[in-house]
This record gives C-alpha cells, sequence and structure tokens, in this order.
C-alpha cells in the first residue's frame, strides 16, 4: 500500500514539527494505539490494536525515526508482530514546509504499508483500505490536536505521484508539484 | 441366477452413508483424553529463524506441551523425503535440501511449521499459539518461476535454485528438422499455479500406545502404507510393524492426499514423545497455505511443420517450480509423467524437452488431478491450434492428418513411452458428430446476430494412466513399486470381504470393485464388502493416485478372484466326484461337465471352511487369496473434447454452451460412476482454464489464500456436459481397463483456451481466462 497526501495546518512548522516527535501526541492521534513509549533518542515501543477484514490483532513491535531534519523532514518506520495474525511494516516521510512564511504549515506524507502471514492471506484486499484509513485518521486527529479544534474540517489532498520516485527524497518541493490533485478520491474519512 | 452387474451403472453403495452423514472421516473420530495440536507458521516467505520463546505458551492454562523445529532437529528426526530420484542431462543427481518436519533454523514459504502447541481443548492451543514468539530476519524471496535461476539462492546446495536440468529425446533431429523446416510455429505459455481444495482439508489423529508401543496415525491419506513405509525407512519415527496408518473415508484428495506433510508427521512425532493422543484438523487457511500446490509451469514450444501439414519436430523448454522443498513425488511430475506425454496423439518423429525444475519461496508443488499429463496435453494442444491457424487449415483436420492410426499400435514415441493401444479417429469423429461440429458457422452466425461472439475448440488428449512397470519406473528414479496388492477373502457363508491397497475418496471403489468381484462369482454386488484404507488389515499396496486403481489394483483382485475359483474347482471335483478338469465355474455355480451334478459358490465356500467330506491331503482348507499384480506398461486412455463459447463482448462474460466429451476407457465396469469422474475432471479444468489462479506477491505472501480471493468452480459456472465413449481394449491387463480419473481435467482445458481464442479472434488468453481478461483481449481487437 502506498499513499502520497498532503494538509494545510493553521499553525508555525515549528510547533508541527515539536508535535512529530511528541509520542504522547503521536500516541492520542493513532488509532487503536495503547501505548508509544520512547526507548532512545529515536527509537519507540509502541502497542496497536488493529482490525483488517476478519483478522484483528494487537500489534506489538518497534518504531524508530530516520533521515531527521529538523525542522523540516522525517522518516518514522516501524514493524509489529501481531501473533498469529501475522506482522505488519510500515512507515511514513514527512515532509513540513511553511507557506510563504505564514503561520500556515504544509505536510506532505507519503505512507507505505505491507503485511505477512494470515493478514496478508485473509485480508489483502482489505489492507490498503484498512491502512488509508489508519492513516487518514492519524492526520487528521493530528491537524485537529493542533489546531486546538477538534470538530475541524481537515482537507486532505492525496497525491499522484509517478512510480518510482516514491523512494527517500522523493517528497522535495519540485516532486511534490508534480504531483497531481485527487481531490475526488479523498476528502477526509476514508471508507476502509 | 444373480445378474451380471459388469457394465451396469450400479448406484453406489458408499453414497448412502455420505448422504446421510453416517461418513466416518478423520475429523469424526474422538479417542478418550485425547489432546489437540496447532501449528505455529512462519509469517514470512523467507526468513533465518532466531530464538523461539514458548514460554508464555506453556504457561496457558490447558498446554500440555510446546514443541519446536530446533527439538525435531535434536531428536534427530529424518526429513521428509522425495520419492524419486531425478538426473539432470550432466547426470548429476537433483538437489534435494533438508525438508524438515518443522523447521528449525530457516522458514523458506509462508505458511511453514516452526512449532506445534498441544493443549487440552483446541481453543486452547489456538489461543496458546498466540503467544509462540519467534524471532525472525527476513531474507529476500525468490518468488517467481520464470525468474527463480537469477534470483538469490535459497540453498547453498542448489546453485541459480536449480533442483536439476533434465532431458528427454534426442535434441540434435529435433533441431536439425526444425531448422528445415516449412513452417515454424512457437508458443509461449503459462501453466498456472493451483491449489487443491479438497473438500475435508487434511486431518490426523494420532496415538502412541506406550504399553504396545505402537503408534497408530489416522490421517487423510489416498495411500496409508506409503506414509507408513516413509515414515519408518526416511523420517524414522517408528518401526513399520509398529506403526499403523488409518486412512478411513477421505472426503477428496486429487493427488493432496498422496504426499507425507510436516504436519501429520510432527503430530505422530508428538504423540510419541508425550505419550498422549494428539488430533489437528486443518482450518481451510491452513490448507491454502500448505497443501502441496498444482501445475507452474512456463514452457516455450516449437512446432515444425512440413508443406502438407505433417508434423516434423516438437521442441520444448519447461521451468517448472517445485516450490520451496521437493514433496514427495514433486520431482516426477514435470518430467517422466510430462516430458513423456508430449507425443500426445500424434506421429510427431522428433521431439526434445528440456525441464529446469526451480525451488521457489513458495509452498511445495506436487501432483495434483492429472499430474504433468495436463501441463504436456495443454502444451501439444494449443500449439496445435496455433499451427492449425497460422496455416488457415481446419484444426480438426490438422489433428487428423497427424494422428496416430490404428494399424500403428503399438507405437513407440520419441518419448519413451510405448502406446499399446487406441483408436484416436473414432473419438474425434464422435466427438465432431455429438458437437454438431458441421453447424458451428451458423451457430456462430446466430450468436453474431445477437452481438455474442462464438467459438470453438478441440483438445485430442492422451494420458498414462497406473504408471508401471515397477523394475521401469525403478530404473527411471521411482523409490517404490508400482504394483497393487488384493486380497479376496470369500467368508463361510459365502460373502466376500475384498481387501485392497489401492484408496477411496470419491472415486467409488467400494461399488466398483464390488461389482468386479460379484460378477465374477456369480454373487450379488450386497455380498461383497470392500475394505480399504488401513496398513492393519491389508496387504501392502500403493494407493490411489495416477488413475491406477481399477487398472493395477482391480486387476489384483482379479487375479486372486481367479484363484479363488481355481481352489473352488478342486473343492468342487472332490465334492461332485469328478476330475478337476471337467469342473466348470459359471454364473455362480461349479458344474460337472456332461452330468447334472453342480455345487453352488456358497456350498463351496462352506466346504471350505467346515471341512468335513474335503480333500485335507492335499488342499488347505479355507477360501481366501491373494495377488501382488505389477502392470508391464502403462495404460493410454485418450479422446477428444470439444469445448463451444459464447461470449459477451460488452462484459467478457463466457458461457461454455456446451462442452463434449468422448473418452475411450478401455473396458468400463461402472458407467455412471466413470460419467461421474468425467464430469467432475472437466469442472476442475473449467476451473483452471477460467477460474483458478493462486498468487504470490513478490514476498512470498499468498495473496488468495480464501475463497473470497481463489475462484473454484460453481455449478452455475459449468454446462451440461455431453459425454460419449469409444472402445479399444487395453491389451495387458486382465480386465482391459485404462483409468477416468483424470481425463476430465486433462483434456478440457485446451479445448476452453481453444474454443476462447477462436471466438475472440486472439492468438493467445493465459490461463485463467477471466472475464476481465477476455474483455481486454477484446477490446485490444478492436483496437
Amino acid at each position: 500500500m502506498e499513499l502520497a497526501q498532503r494538509v494545510r495546518i493553521p499553525v508555525v512548522q515549528s510547533i508541527v514539527w515539536n508535535a512529530l516527535n511528541d509520542p504522547a501526541i503521536l500516541k492520542d492521534c493513532l488509532p487503536g494505539c495503547q501505548s508509544f513509549d520512547r526507548t532512545g533518542e529515536n527509537s519507540f515501543e509502541v502497542v496497536l490494536v488493529a482490525k483488517v477484514g476478519p483478522v484483528k490483532a494487537t500489534f506489538k513491535g518497534a518504531v524508530t525515526l530516520s533521515d531527521v531534519k529538523p525542522p523540516e523532514s522525517y522518516r518514522i518506520s516501524g514493524s509489529g508482530k501481531g501473533g498469529v495474525a501475522g506482522f505488519a511494516k510500515g512507515g511514513a516521510e514527512v515532509h513540513l514546509e511553511s507557506i510563504d512564511d505564514s503561520a500556515v504549515t504544509l505536510m506532505s506524507y507519503q505512507v507505505t504499508a505491507s503485511v505477512g502471514g494470515k493478514l496478508a492471506q485473509i485480508g489483502s484486499r482489505l489492507v490498503t483500505g484498512a491502512a488509508r484509513k489508519i492513516a487518514n485518521d492519524f492526520f487528521t486527529g493530528f491537524v485537529r490536536s493542533l489546531s486546538g479544534d477538534p470538530l475541524m474540517e481537515v482537507e486532505i489532498e492525496t497525491l499522484v505521484l509517478d512510480k518510482g520516485v516514491l523512494d527517500k527524497g522523493v517528497l522535495d518541493k519540485g516532486v511534490l508539484d508534480k504531483g497531481v490533485l485527487d481531490k475526488d478520491a479523498d476528502k477526509q474519512g476514508l471508507q476502509s | 441366477m444373480v445378474e451380471q452387474s459388469i457394465g451396469k451403472s450400479v448406484l453406489r453403495k458408499e453414497d448412502m452413508r455420505f448422504i446421510t452423514g453416517n461418513g466416518r472421516y478423520t475429523d469424526d473420530i474422538n479417542l478418550r483424553g485425547q489432546t489437540y495440536g496447532y501449528f505455529v507458521r512462519s509469517p514470512y516467505a523467507h526468513a533465518v529463524v532466531g530464538g523461539v520463546d514458548t514460554s508464555a505458551a506453556q504457561s496457558m492454562p490447558g498446554v500440555v506441551a510446546v514443541l519446536t523445529g530446533k527439538q525435531v532437529a535434536e531428536d534427530e528426526l529424518g526429513g521428509l523425503p522425495c520419492g524419486w530420484m531425478i538426473h539432470s542431462k550432466d547426470g548429476s543427481e537433483m538437489k534435494q535440501p533438508l525438508h524438515p518436519v518443522m523447521a528449525a533454523t530457516k522458514v523458506n514459504y509462508v505458511g511453514e511449521p516452526v512449532a506445534l502447541v498441544v493443549a487440552d481443548s483446541f481453543d486452547e492451543a489456538k489461543s496458546a499459539a498466540e503467544l509462540v514468539s519467534v524471532e525472525y530476519e527476513e531474507l529476500p524471496a525468490v518468488v517467481s518461476t520464470a525468474a527463480a535461476q537469477s534470483g538469490p539462492d535459497i540453498y547453498a546446495e542448489a546453485p541459480g535454485n536449480t533442483c536439476y536440468q533434465w532431458e528427454l529425446g534426442e535434441k540434435a533431429a529435433t533441431d536439425a528438422a526444425i531448422e528445415g523446416a516449412a513452417h515454424v510455429t512457437r508458443y509461449t505459455l503459462t501453466n498456472n499455479r493451483l491449489i487443491p481444495n479438497a473438500l475435508e482439508p487434511r486431518a490426523a489423529i494420532a496415538d502412541f500406545n506406550r504399553g504396545t508401543e505402537e503408534l497408530t496415525l489416522y490421517t487423510t491419506s489416498q495411500n496409508p502404507h506409503l506414509a507408513r513405509l516413509i515414515l519408518t525407512a526416511f523420517v524414522q519415527l517408528a518401526p513399520e510393524h509398529k506403526l499403523r496408518i488409518i486412512a478411513p473415508d477421505v472426503g477428496g484428495g486429487f493427488g493432496s492426499k498422496i504426499f507425507v506433510y510436516s504436519e501429520e508427521t510432527a503430530l505422530a512425532w508428538a504423540s510419541m514423545k508425550l505419550g498422549v493422543a494428539i488430533k489437528w484438523t486443518a482450518e481451510r487457511s491452513e490448507s491454502f497455505l500448505a497443501d502441496a500446490h498444482g501445475r507452474d509451469h512456463v514452457s516455450e514450444a516449437e512446432l515444425a511443420l512440413d508443406e502438407e501439414g505433417n508434423f516434423l519436430a516438437l521442441r520444448v523448454k519447461t521451468t517448472a517450480n517445485m516450490g520451496a522443498y521437493l514433496s514427495t513425488f514433486a520431482s516426477a511430475v514435470p518430467t517422466y509423467l510430462y516430458g513423456t506425454l508430449l507425443a500426445g496423439q500424434y506421429k510427431t518423429p522428433n521431439i526434445y524437452v528440456e525441464v529446469d525444475s526451480v525451488f521457489t519461496n513458495t509452498a511445495p508443488v506436487d501432483a495434483y488431478r492429472g499430474a504433468g499429463r495436463p501441463e504436456a496435453t495443454f502444451l501439444v494442444e494449443r500449439i496445435v491450434d496455433l499451427a492449425a491457424k497460422e496455416l488457415g487449415v481446419d484444426p480438426a483436420e490438422l489433428r487428423r492428418k497427424n494422428m496416430i492410426q490404428p494399424a500403428d499400435f503399438p507405437y513407440q514415441t520419441p518419448v519413451a513411452l510405448e502406446y499399446d493401444i487406441g483408436d484416436y479417429e473414432a473419438s474425434l469423429n464422435k466427438a465432431l458428430e455429438m458437437a454438431d461440429y458441421a453447424g458451428f458457422a451458423n451457430r456462430k452466425a446466430d450468436s453474431e446476430a445477437n452481438g455474442k461472439l462464438r467459438g470453438i475448440g478441440l483438445s485430442c488428449y492422451i494420458e498414462a494412466c497406473g504408471l508401471a512397470p515397477s523394475a521401469l519406473a525403478g530404473a527411471l528414479g521411482a523409490g517404490v513399486g508400482l504394483w497393487e496388492s488384493g486380497e479376496v477373502r470369500v467368508n463361510p457363508t459365502g460373502s466376500v470381504t475384498v481387501l485392497t491397497g489401492t484408496h477411496s475418496h470419491g472415486q467409488g471403489h467400494e461399488t466398483t470393485f464390488a461389482q468386479l468381484v460379484a460378477s465374477r462369482f456369480g454373487i450379488s454386488v450386497d455380498d461383497v464388502e470392500v475394505v480399504h484404507g488401513d496398513t492393519g488389515k491389508m496387504d501392502f499396496g500403493l494407493g490411489t493416485y495416477g488413475s491406477r486403481s481399477l487398472s493395477v489394483g482391480g486387476s489384483a483382485l482379479s487375479v486372486a478372484a481367479d484363484k479363488v475359483v481355481e481352489k473352488g474347482r478342486k473343492i468342487a471335483a472332490h465334492l461332485l466326484e469328478g476330475d478337476v478338469d471337467n469342473i466348470d465355474f459359471e454364473d455362480g455355480e461349479f458344474r460337472l461337465k456332461e452330468s447334472n451334478r453342480s455345487k453352488t459358490f456358497q456350498e463351496i465356500a462352506f466346504a471350505a471352511y467346515v471341512p468335513h467330506d474335503y480333500p485335507i491331503e492335499e488342499l488347505e482348507p479355507g477360501l481366501a487369496e491373494k495377488a501382488f499384480y505389477d502392470p508391464v506398461n502403462f495404460t493410454y486412455p485418450a479422446g477428444t473434447h470439444i469445448c463451444e463459447v459464447e461470449i459477451d463482448p460488452e462484459t467478457g462474460v463466457t458461457e461454455i454452451t456446451k462442452f463434449t466429451a468422448v473418452d475411450d476407457f478401455g473396458n468400463i465396469i461402472n458407467p455412471m460412476i466413470v460419467e461421474g469422474q468425467v464430469h467432475g475432471g472437466i469442472a476442475q479444468g473449467i476451473g483452471q482454464a477460467m477460474l483458478e489462479q493462486c498468487v504470490y506477491d513478490e514476498s512470498g505472501q499468498l495473496q488468495t489464500g480464501s475463497f473470497m480471493d481463489y475462484c473454484m468452480p460453481r455449478a452455475d459456472d459449468l454446462p451440461n456436459f455431453t459425454v460419449g465413449l469409444t472402445t479399444t481394449v487395453c491389451t495387458h491387463n486382465p480386465l482391459g481397463a485404462k483409468g477416468c480419473g483424470e481425463a476430465g481435467a486433462i483434456g478440457s482445458p485446451p479445448a476452453i483456451i481453444n474454443a476462447i481464442t477462436d471466438a475472440v479472434g486472439v492468438r493467445d488468453i493465459s490461463m485463467p481466462a477471466t472475464p476481465e481478461k477476455v474483455w481486454r483481449a477484446i477490446q485490444e481487437q478492436r483496437a
């Protein structure tokens, strides 16, 4: 599953950056997250309950931050084991940019997720939808949390990027400009 | 006198218990105090196994033990063997990496067992399995059949992931014939990977008796004696005389229950280790992951023809996927059950085939209904059809022109087999007539008037059944004999118990074999009981696969029945005070020639067991005889299948409007059962051709792991079948029978694809020809 989106957040970039590095905020925004504990400067231990189709499992795993470039971008990635349900791996490249030096920050991110074992066997058709929903819920919650408005209408724009350029470093300004806005596909609250 | 039942559609004796829910399958059996097993399986296609922490699972309520692959290794259990040694063209032996009962150090496919949890209940075992923590270090997975040889090596001992590079036929002559040919048709094809999906999943109960030190394994096996031999001689689990394998009613096998698998073996080992009975029934998810899959070939083929359309040569290069380990007979399927069939029904003088078998990080692949022969038939019957299209000749006539003629038998093919008998043109003609081939143009015009596409396709298949003889198979690498045992026990009252080493799991042996023996003795079918599937009851036998049961197992029973009659004549001669040479046996009576004196079969049986007036000095009492029958050749069923389809070009939905199958199975004992076998086989062929596709993603995760994603044929996917027969009698077995179990699955897929491509007007559509693929082909054709 790959997903590239961007969203405008009505707070200054440094606050967004700090929030992206705050395990308490990450825990609150990540649906089904039971704990998000720091184990090192850029590493965390996470427990997450996720349901994909008929498979519900508790995932325990490590989350790490890499390519950290404050206050601009990092890569957050994790993998977790869900017992007999199998495993899940995922990550997101997150890129922040202040819009015209205003108090509005444009956050772009590209999420990847893959699963194995029973999750893949039974739920492969459902994984994309489930992962998109988790990503969407997370980033919607994140924006609301930062803006202090729990009912805020968050407009998330989905980006269609050329295949093969989705790797590290892709989310610089040049490539982002090439992204095609696909507003119809994806406002908020995607159905799984 | 009892009516002769051979050739009659006697209703199946076993069906009443099946349709009333009184079958006794492995899962129906419950032993006092039994525990339940649940397997922890790898979620990775390829990974190094680090630590396995079983402590949390072990402390769960009800848990008896948690056993791991490391303990299997510590107990020095042998690996699961492959029973057929294939030599590469350079003479080297095939690579056979250790196939562990449970993985200890490395997992090689998703679903591979790494630990077994044994608990008092199924739910406790399954819950505790969640807590078994296995550390994996993921490795890159090799998934694609075509690209396996360029992937990273899975096993150090198998460079390029190559198991063997086999060849058959004359390379130089074939190359030369293709070089100089007036026309060469070339075809690149994939034979799609299938998942067997027997209705009853695999199941087992292992029961070790500490007092007698006997291990009884109830299991869903097509060949219990072979399982016992492998568990004894190779896995070295228990001595053969202390190991009893019972395969009770089994709900379908299609090949997938021939093999000795990890789970049943681990269960047996655990039962001996723990001294408790353990039961395991696969969940459907486990069946998808861990039953041996079928087919999975990628091939390139070239057919050379002269100006008149005579076949000159066929050259084939195939890559066959073995999966992660060599399953029990995996190596034989793409070699001696495939390359040898490439002559088909034709006089092609030069054939050369190369087969590279490769390892991948997918479930093991082995025999599945047809086993190699569907792959060969699909290749031959597709490329012949393509040649006809390229040359602009009628596909039926191109086939007819090249067919081996009745006068040519016995016919030695360029690929090792000697066909004993057949009349291929007779089947072709009858099928063309039954399918109203001549009227196709009119029907096509009608379809076109309705905005539909119509196509017709043929397939003239041959198969080789009843793999034999043992000596030849042994010379070619088989690790077992290929004979069959049979015992005919006449009881004192004249009823008969028949014991066979074959196994019935849907084939109706309890009826067919009863008809065979009852007819021989002139008694009622109801007076014959057929017993199978228990190593504690009958002599060693090889089981049921490769459409062998009647032609090999039935022949053994026929020979045993002859011995009973011979002994009966001696007893009768004594009782009737005549010479044995003057005793005739007919319609259930022993008669003294030129007299009115006779004894019934039942009277002779009684005399044999109550020998008060009996030639006791010359003859032992009792009336029970055995035979072990080793055939001198394969049998060669053959026929023509014709498929006609109508396609909606707006949706790509293909309807099979008529499916005609005319088969030559030799002599037939029960036409209804044979027709049922043909129906079932064609249904599976339609599944392969139009619906079924096993898909792994690039990391080796099974994407088609449930019936949500793996499409099995349903009743509304199937037409009413038009079935006919022609008969040439097998020359070398006492029944003249050939075998019918796989023909439908072998003959039908190319007929279907030939029909669909004919309708759409394209060269090729790969299997399965789903509505989406057909629709896309139509759009491309229109563009």
